[in-house]
C-alpha cells in the first residue's frame, strides 16, 4: 500500500516538498522593498522589468522559495504586489518556485493570493488583533491553498521569552488545526529573532529563547515547521557585515540544529560556520547562548572585537591559497578580485608559458574578464568592482605591451575587435561617466578610443573615420551639450556616416534622444542610460543577426515617445508673461530690513584645505557616481551593494587622506557681495559706480490657487538698502595626478580622484554659504545645522547657479564672473558652451530673503523670450539657443 | 441517496462520455437551439449546447439515458460553459442561475426515468460539470503585456460562485471542477465552492477536480507539472483528484500512474477518444479505449474512469464492462508522523 509522508508540501510551477533531510530551506530576501533599497525604488519607479531581474538572480542564486514584500508608505501596496506578481507568473525560470506573500497588512496577503495559481506561504497571521481576526484571516488562506506563518505574537504582544513564544504557538496551533481545519504541516511558526547585544541585559538572552522554544515547538508540534527573519539578530552590529554575517552562522548552526527549518536569509552573504576565525566564532557562540556574559561582559568582547574590524574597514580576509593555482586560474582570480599585487610575476609566467604575448592577453586575460562582464551583467558585481578589474586588466597588457611591439615585426595584424570611439562634446568638461562607460566596454573586449574633453564635433568625426570606429558615444552634462549633439547626429548624416551613435550623460535622456537627436541621422541613435547598459547596447548593434532588429525596435519605441511628446505638449496652461509677472511671490517688505553684508565688493578665499571641506561631503551624489544608488550612509549597510559600497567609501577616505596629507588639490574660491535693487524680473547691482543688470526669467506655467509664479527677482526688494552675493570655487591640481594614475593604467583611482574633487567642490561651495551665513552676510549667526541638514538644504536663503533650473540662461555667469573678477580670482574659464573649468568648479548667486527657496522656471512662452531678449539686448534668435532647454 | 465515498471504496465507478460529440448526432440548427423563448434573442444562438437544457430538455434527458444504459454511474450536468463569463460570448449572463438550475434537474430526471424503465436499483450520481471558462486567470491574452489579465480573480469566483449555488439547488451530488488548464481558475472555484457552503449553511458536498495536461510537456497551459498542480489544489479536500481531455489514453496513462501514487484522495481519469485526425474526429473505437483504461485499472491507478472528447456511449459500455470485476485503487495512507 501506498504511503503518503505529512511533509509541508508548496508548489510554484514545480513542487517544493519539505522533507527531513532537506535541511534548511533559503527563502530569497531581496524582492522585499522594506529590506532592499534597491528593489524598492526600482518598484517605486515602476521599473518592473529590473525588480524581475532581482527576483530571478534570487532564483539563480539558489533561493528555493521566494519572499515578495511591497509594504511601503510610498507605494499602493495591493497594487505593487499584484502587478508585480502578475509579471512574475509569466517568467516560467522564476514562477517556477513557489511565492511567500509578504505584509503586514491581510488586504494586500489576500490580493496576492489571487494572482498565483501555486501553493503560496503566506507571511503572516498572528492573534495579535484577537482570536477572531486570526480565525477569519486563517479561513481565508485556507481556501486559497495557502501555507500560513504565525508570528508568535498575541493580544498581549510579541513573545519575548521561551515561554510565551511556545505558548502562543501552542495556542494557534489548537486553533488551526481543531477549529480552521489546517493540516499541521501547513503551519510555520515564527517565534520573533529578537536583536541580541544590545547592551541592555534583558535582551541578551533573546537568541537562547528562540533556540530553546524551537526545540520546543517541534516537539509538541512535530509536524509544524519554524522559521524567521535572521538579519534582526545582528541588528545593533549594522554597518560592520564583517561581524553580522559571523552572528547569523553561528545562529543558524544552532538553530538549525534545534529544529528550525527555514528562514529569511541573504544566502550568498552567509560564511560557512567552520570558517569563521576561531575568536569571532567563540565571541559570537557567546552572544547568542549567552554564556559568560554577567554584566555583558560578552557583550562587550564583541563589541570591542568589531570595533577592531571596523578600525581596520572590513577586514581583508587575506586568503593566499588561490596563489597554488595554476598562471591562467589565478589571472582570473586576479581579475575577477580585483588584485593587482602579483600581475606582473603572473603575467611574465603566462607569457613564459604560451607562444605568443598576444596569446595571453587573447587567452586568460580575456577568459577572466568574460567572467567578469558576466558577473557584471548578472549583477553579481558592481560597478567599482569592475573598474578595479579593468585595472588588473590593463596593468597586464602594459606589461605585454613592449613584447607585443618587438614581435611586431613578423606579425602585422591585430585582432579585428571591434572599436567604440568615445567623445565629451565640445563646450563640456564633464567626463566621469564617459571615463566608466570606456572602462565597462573595454572590459567587454571592445578597442576604446577616448578623444577626452571639449571634442568639437569635426574632430569627433574625422577621428572616427580615421581609426575605422564601429560605434561612436557622445557624452555630456551641461544643457548646452545637449544642442552639441544634436549637431553632430546632423553632422553625421550629410557625411553619409554609418556607424550607431550612442548618447549618455547627465542631462541627457530618452525623451531628448528620441525627439531632438534621433530624427536628425538615420543609422541608429540611442540613449544609453549607465555604463552597465552599454555593454548589451553594444554587444546588440555589433552583431549583424540582432542590429537591425534592435534598431528597428528602437525607431518604433523612439518614433512613439515623439510621438508622445507632442501630442503632450498641449496640455500645460501658460499664463501671458503680464498675467505671470501680476502673480509674484508675496513677500511683504513692510517691516523688513535686509540684513547687510560684511563687505561689499569680494574676497577671494585662499587658506582653505582638503581637511576642511571634507566633513561638507554630500556622499550621496558620490555613489550615484558609480552607479550604486541609495541614501547615505543607509547604502554602506544594504543588502545588495551594501559590502561595495562600504569598499568604496573606504577606499575614498583613504585616497582622501592621501590627498589631503600630500596636499594634492588646492581649493580657490571668491565671494562678492553688492547693494541690489529689484526691476521687474530684473536686479540692478551697484559696483564701482557702475550698474550691472541681472536679467531672471519667471515661471510662466499656470499655477494653483495662491501658488506664485517664481523669479529670483522677486527674493530682492524694490527698495534701496537689499543685496545680493555671488560666489565661484574651484578644486585645483587634479590633472597632474589624473595623467600619473592614467600612466598607470589606474582607472579606478583616476575616476575615483575625479569624482572626489567634484564632492569637494560641492563642499567648498556648501562650506563657504555657511560661512556667508554665519559670518560674511552675518544673517543667520546662531545657525547649527548637521550636515544632513545643510543637505536637506534647511539653511536661510539660497545659492542658485546661472544654467540650472532656477536661472537657466547660462550666459548670465559672464556677468557672475565679471562681477567677481572670478578668472583672476580662481583661476576658472568659461568654456564656449558656458561650463567651468577645471570641471569641479561651483558659482551662485546669493539670496538671503527668508522667504527664498529653489524652484524650477520649466517652460517660458514666446512672449517671455522676447521680453528677455529686449531686456538682454541681444538678438531674439540668441536668447532662443541659450534658452532653448526651457522653450516649448 | 447511498454515499458515493462508500461506493468508491467497493468498486470503480463509470463516469459518462462526451455531451458535445452526441449532440452533434442531432443536427440542431439555429432554430432547434433558440426554441421559441429564444426566437427573438439578438445574438446567433447555435453550438451555445448549455441552453439546451432549457430549449431541447428532452434531448438532453436523453442522452444522459443512453449514457446510463450504458452502465455509467456518474453522469455529468450538461454545463460546461454555464457561468456568468463564459455566457457572455451569447449575451445570457442573466441566464446563469436558471439554465444551471434546468441542467441539474435534467439529469435528475434522467436517473428517475432511468429507474423506472429498467428497475435497476445500483446506486447513480449527479456530477454538477463545473468547466474552465474562456478567460484564463494566470497568463495574459496580450504577449506584449504579459503583466495584463482578462479577468480577475473576483469575477471568476463570484461567476463560480452562482454557478455553484445554482447547481445545488438543481439537486447535483458532487461538483466537478473539471478541464482545468489554468489552476488558477480552479482556485477561484474551489474558493466559491467552500465559501458558498459556508454561507448557505448546508452540508459540503463532494468536489471531484480533474485537470488537464495540454501536452507532451507533462504540464498544464499555464506550466505546472502534474505534482505542483495537485498540491496546488489539495486543500479542497477533493473526493478525487484526475485528469481528462487533451490526451487520449496512451498519452495519459504516465500521468495517472503518477498521480496515483501523490495523491491522497481517490483519483479519476476520462480521456479523450484518442488523439483527433487530420480533420478534428476522434477515431479510436470504443473497445481500443476500453483496452488501455483496462490495464490501470489492473495496475491500481484509479477509482473513477469514463470518456471525454470523442466518447460516445458505446465507449462507455466497453470501458464499464472492462472494469467491473475489477478492485478499486487503495487510496494511499497519509501518515501522522514524519
Amino acid at each position: 500500500m501506498t504511503v503518503i509522508k505529512p511533509y509541508l508540501r508548496l508548489a510554484g510551477l514545480e513542487p517544493l516538498v519539505v522533507r527531513p533531510e532537506t535541511n534548511f530551506v533559503n527563502v530569497g530576501e531581496r524582492t522585499n522593498v522594506t529590506g532592499s533599497k534597491m528593489f524598492a525604488r526600482l518598484i517605486r519607479e515602476n521599473k518592473y522589468e529590473e525588480a524581475l531581474s532581482v527576483a530571478r538572480q534570487q532564483v539563480e542564486n539558489g533561493a528555493q522559495i521566494i519572499d515578495v514584500n511591497m509594504d511601503d508608505a510610498l507605494l499602493d501596496g495591493v497594487q505593487a504586489m499584484v502587478t508585480f506578481l502578475n509579471l512574475l507568473q509569466s517568467e516560467p525560470d522564476i514562477a517556477r518556485i513557489p511565492v511567500m506573500i509578504d505584509s503586514s497588512k491581510f488586504e494586500i496577503i489576500e490580493a496576492g493570493l489571487k494572482c498565483v495559481q501555486g501553493k503560496c506561504i503566506v507571511n503572516s497571521i498572528s492573534m495579535k488583533e484577537g482570536e477572531a481576526k486570526f480565525i477569519e484571516q486563517a479561513y481565508i488562506c485556507r481556501d486559497y491553498g495557502a501555507a500560513v506563518i504565525v508570528m508568535a505574537f498575541d493580544e498581549v504582544g510579541q513573545a519575548d521569552t521561551e515561554d510565551r513564544k511556545v505558548e502562543i504557538c501552542h495556542r494557534a496551533y489548537k486553533i488551526l488545526t481543531e477549529q480552521v481545519g489546517f493540516d499541521p504541516q501547513d503551519i510555520i511558526f515564527d517565534p520573533n529573532i529578537f536583536a541580541v547585544a544590545t547592551g541592555l541585559e534583558e535582551h541578551n538572552n533573546y537568541g537562547v529563547d528562540f533556540i530553546n522554544a524551537t526545540r520546543r515547538i517541534k516537539q509538541l508540534m512535530p509536524l509544524t515547521k519554524v522559521s524567521g527573519g535572521v538579519s534582526n539578530l545582528s541588528f545593533s552590529f549594522r554597518g560592520n557585515d564583517h561581524v553580522r554575517e559571523a552572528m547569523h552562522s553561528v545562529f543558524l548552526y544552532h538553530a538549525i540544529k534545534a529544529g528550525m527549518d527555514m528562514g529569511i536569509v541573504n544566502a550568498g552573504q552567509l560564511v560557512v560556520y567552520d570558517e569563521i576565525e576561531p575568536t569571532l566564532r567563540d565571541l559570537c557562540e557567546d552572544v547568542i547562548l549567552n554564556r559568560n556574559n554577567d554584566n555583558n561582559e560578552a557583550t562587550e568582547k564583541l563589541i570591542a572585537f568589531a570595533e577592531t574590524v571596523k578600525a581596520k574597514g572590513k577586514e581583508v580576509k587575506k586568503d593566499e591559497t588561490w596563489r597554488l593555482a595554476p598562471v591562467a586560474e589565478r589571472l582570473k582570480h586576479a581579475l575577477v578580485n580585483g588584485i593587482t599585487d602579483y600581475v606582473d610575476a603572473d603575467t611574465e609566467e603566462a607569457r613564459q608559458l604560451l607562444p605568443r604575448p598576444l596569446d595571453v592577453i587573447e587567452g586568460p586575460l580575456m577568459d577572466g574578464m568574460n567572467v567578469v562582464g558576466d558577473l557584471f551583467g548578472a549583477g553579481k558585481m558592481f560597478l567599482p568592482q569592475v573598474v578595479k578589474s579593468a585595472r588588473v586588466m590593463k596593468k597586464s597588457v602594459a606589461y605585454l605591451t613592449p613584447f607585443i611591439e618587438a614581435e611586431k615585426a613578423d606579425n602585422a595584424d591585430t585582432s579585428a575587435v571591434a572599436t567604440i570611439l568615445l567623445a565629451t562634446v565640445k563646450g563640456d568638461v564633464h567626463d566621469i561617466g564617459k571615463n566608466i562607460v570606456g572602462v565597462v566596454l573595454a572590459c567587454n573586449g571592445y578597442r576604446i578610443v577616448d578623444l577626452g574633453v571639449m571634442v568639437p564635433t569635426d574632430k569627433i568625426l574625422d577621428e572616427a573615420q580615421k581609426v575605422g570606429a564601429d560605434i561612436i558615444g557622445l557624452s555630456g552634462l551641461i544643457t548646452p551639450s545637449l544642442d552639441e549633439m544634436v549637431h553632430v547626429a546632423h553632422e553625421m548624416k550629410r557625411r553619409g556616416m554609418k556607424q550607431p551613435l550612442l548618447i549618455g550623460g547627465a542631462t541627457t535622456s530618452r525623451m531628448h534622444t528620441a525627439v531632438k537627436i534621433a530624427p536628425q541621422y538615420d543609422n541608429g541613435v540611442i540613449h544609453v542610460l549607465d555604463a552597465s547598459r552599454s555593454v548589451t547596447v553594444a554587444g546588440s548593434l555589433l552583431n549583424n543577426d540582432t542590429k537591425s532588429g534592435f534598431l528597428n525596435t528602437l525607431r518604433n519605441e523612439y518614433d512613439k515617445l515623439a510621438e508622445s511628446f507632442h501630442a503632450k505638449k498641449v496640455v500645460k496652461n501658460y499664463l501671458p508673461l503680464a498675467a505671470a509677472q501680476q502673480n509674484k511671490v508675496a513677500i511683504n517688505w513692510e517691516g523688513y530690513t535686509p540684513p547687510t553684508p560684511a563687505f561689499t565688493g569680494t574676497k577671494t578665499i585662499t587658506d582653505i584645505t582638503v581637511e576642511t571641506l571634507r566633513p561638507y561631503i554630500d556622499w550621496k551624489p558620490f555613489f550615484i557616481a558609480w552607479e550604486m544608488h541609495g541614501n547615505f550612509p543607509e547604502i554602506l549597510t544594504d543588502k545588495v551593494v551594501g559590502t561595495e559600497a562600504t569598499k568604496l567609501y573606504n577606499d575614498a577616505n583613504a585616497l582622501l587622506d592621501k590627498v589631503a596629507a600630500e596636499q594634492w588639490l588646492t581649493p580657490k574660491g571668491v565671494v562678492g557681495f553688492w547693494p541690489a535693487i529689484n526691476e521687474g524680473d530684473d536686479v540692478l547691482l551697484q559696483h564701482n559706480n557702475q550698474t550691472t543688470k541681472l536679467n531672471f526669467l519667471r515661471q510662466q506655467a499656470q499655477k494653483a490657487a495662491g501658488q506664485p509664479n517664481f523669479s529670483l527677482a522677486d527674493y530682492i526688494s524694490q527698495e534701496p538698502g537689499d543685496h545680493i552675493g555671488a560666489f565661484a570655487v574651484t578644486i585645483h591640481g587634479l590633472e597632474q595626478w589624473i595623467k600619473k594614475f592614467e600612466a598607470e593604467h589606474d582607472d579606478y583611482n583616476k575616476i575615483m580622484l575625479q569624482a572626489l574633487a567634484d564632492r569637494l567642490a560641492e563642499a567648498f561651495a556648501e562650506y563657504l554659504h555657511e560661512k556667508v551665513r554665519k559670518e560674511y552676510w552675518g544673517y543667520q549667526q546662531q545657525e547649527s545645522l548637521s550636515n544632513e541638514e545643510l543637505i536637506k538644504e534647511e539653511y536661510v536663503g539660497i545659492r542658485p547657479a546661472p544654467g540650472y533650473p532656477a536661472c537657466p540662461d547660462h550666459t548670465e555667469k559672464y556677468k557672475l564672473f565679471a562681477l567677481l573678477n572670478a578668472g583672476e580670482a580662481t583661476g576658472i574659464t568659461l568654456t564656449e558652451s558656458m561650463a567651468m573649468y577645471p570641471a569641479s568648479s561651483v558659482c551662485g548667486w546669493y539670496f538671503s530673503h527668508p522667504q527664498s527657496q529653489y524652484f524650477g522656471i520649466g517652460k517660458i512662452q514666446r512672449d517671455q523670450l522676447e521680453d528677455y531678449a529686449k531686456r538682454k539686448g541681444e538678438p531674439i534668435e540668441y536668447a532662443e539657443k541659450w534658452l532653448r532647454p526651457v522653450l516649448e | 441517496m447511498s454515499n458515493i465515498r462508500e461506493e468508491l471504496s467497493k468498486r470503480i465507478l463509470v463516469i459518462d462520455g462526451a455531451m458535445g460529440t452526441m449532440i452533434q448526432r442531432h443536427k440542431l440548427e439555429e432554430a432547434d437551439y433558440r426554441g421559441e423563448r429564444f426566437k427573438d434573442w439578438p445574438s446567433d444562438l447555435k453550438g451555445n449546447n448549455d441552453l439546451l437544457c432549457l430549449t431541447q430538455p428532452h434531448i438532453i434527458v436523453g442522452i444522459h439515458k443512453q449514457y446510463l444504459q450504458a452502465g455509467a454511474d456518474i453522469i455529468e450536468t450538461n454545463t460546461f460553459n454555464c457561468q456568468v463569463v463564459s455566457l457572455a460570448d451569447y449575451g445570457m449572463e442573466s441566464l446563469a442561475h436558471e439554465l444551471n438550475v434546468a441542467a441539474a434537474q435534467c439529469a435528475r430526471q434522467a436517473i428517475e426515468e432511468y429507474r423506472a424503465e429498467t428497475g435497476d436499483t445500483t446506486p447513480k450520481f449527479v456530477a454538477g460539470a463545473i468547466g474552465p471558462m474562456n478567460k484564463t486567470l494566470s497568463l495574459s491574452p496580450d504577449v506584449n503585456n504579459p503583466g495584463y489579465r482578462a479577468l480577475r480573480f473576483d469575477e471568476a469566483m463570484e461567476a463560480y460562485y452562482t454557478q455553484v449555488q445554482a447547481l445545488v439547488e438543481g439537486g447535483v451530488d458532487l461538483l466537478l471542477i473539471e478541464t482545468i488548464f489554468d489552476t488558477l481558475n480552479a482556485k477561484a472555484a474551489i474558493v466559491a465552492v467552500k465559501k458558498y457552503f459556508r454561507d448557505s449553511g448546508k452540508p459540503e458536498l463532494p468536489i471531484s477536480i480533474s485537470g488537464t495536461i495540454t501536452d507532451a510537456s507533462g504540464r498544464t497551459l499555464s506550466g505546472q507539472t502534474l505534482e505542483a498542480f495537485y498540491t496546488s489544489v489539495a486543500h479542497a479536500r477533493p473526493l478525487s483528484v484526475g485528469l481528462n481531455c487533451a490526451l487520449g489514453a496512451q498519452e495519459m496513462r504516465s500521468h495517472i500512474e503518477e498521480l496515483s501514487q501523490i495523491a491522497s484522495c481517490f483519483t479519476s481519469a476520462y480521456p479523450n477518444a484518442g488523439l483527433p485526425n487530420a480533420m478534428g474526429e476522434y477515431d479510436e473505437q470504443p473497445h481500443e479505449t476500453a483496452h488501455f483504461i483496462e490495464e490501470w485499472a489492473k495496475e491500481g491507478y484509479v477509482n473513477i474512469v469514463g470518456g471525454c472528447c470523442g466518447t460516445t456511449p458505446d465507449h462507455i459500455r466497453h470501458i464499464a464492462q472492462h472494469v467491473k470485476s475489477l478492485k478499486p485503487r487503495e487510496v494511499p495512507v497519509v501518515e501522522k508522523a514524519l
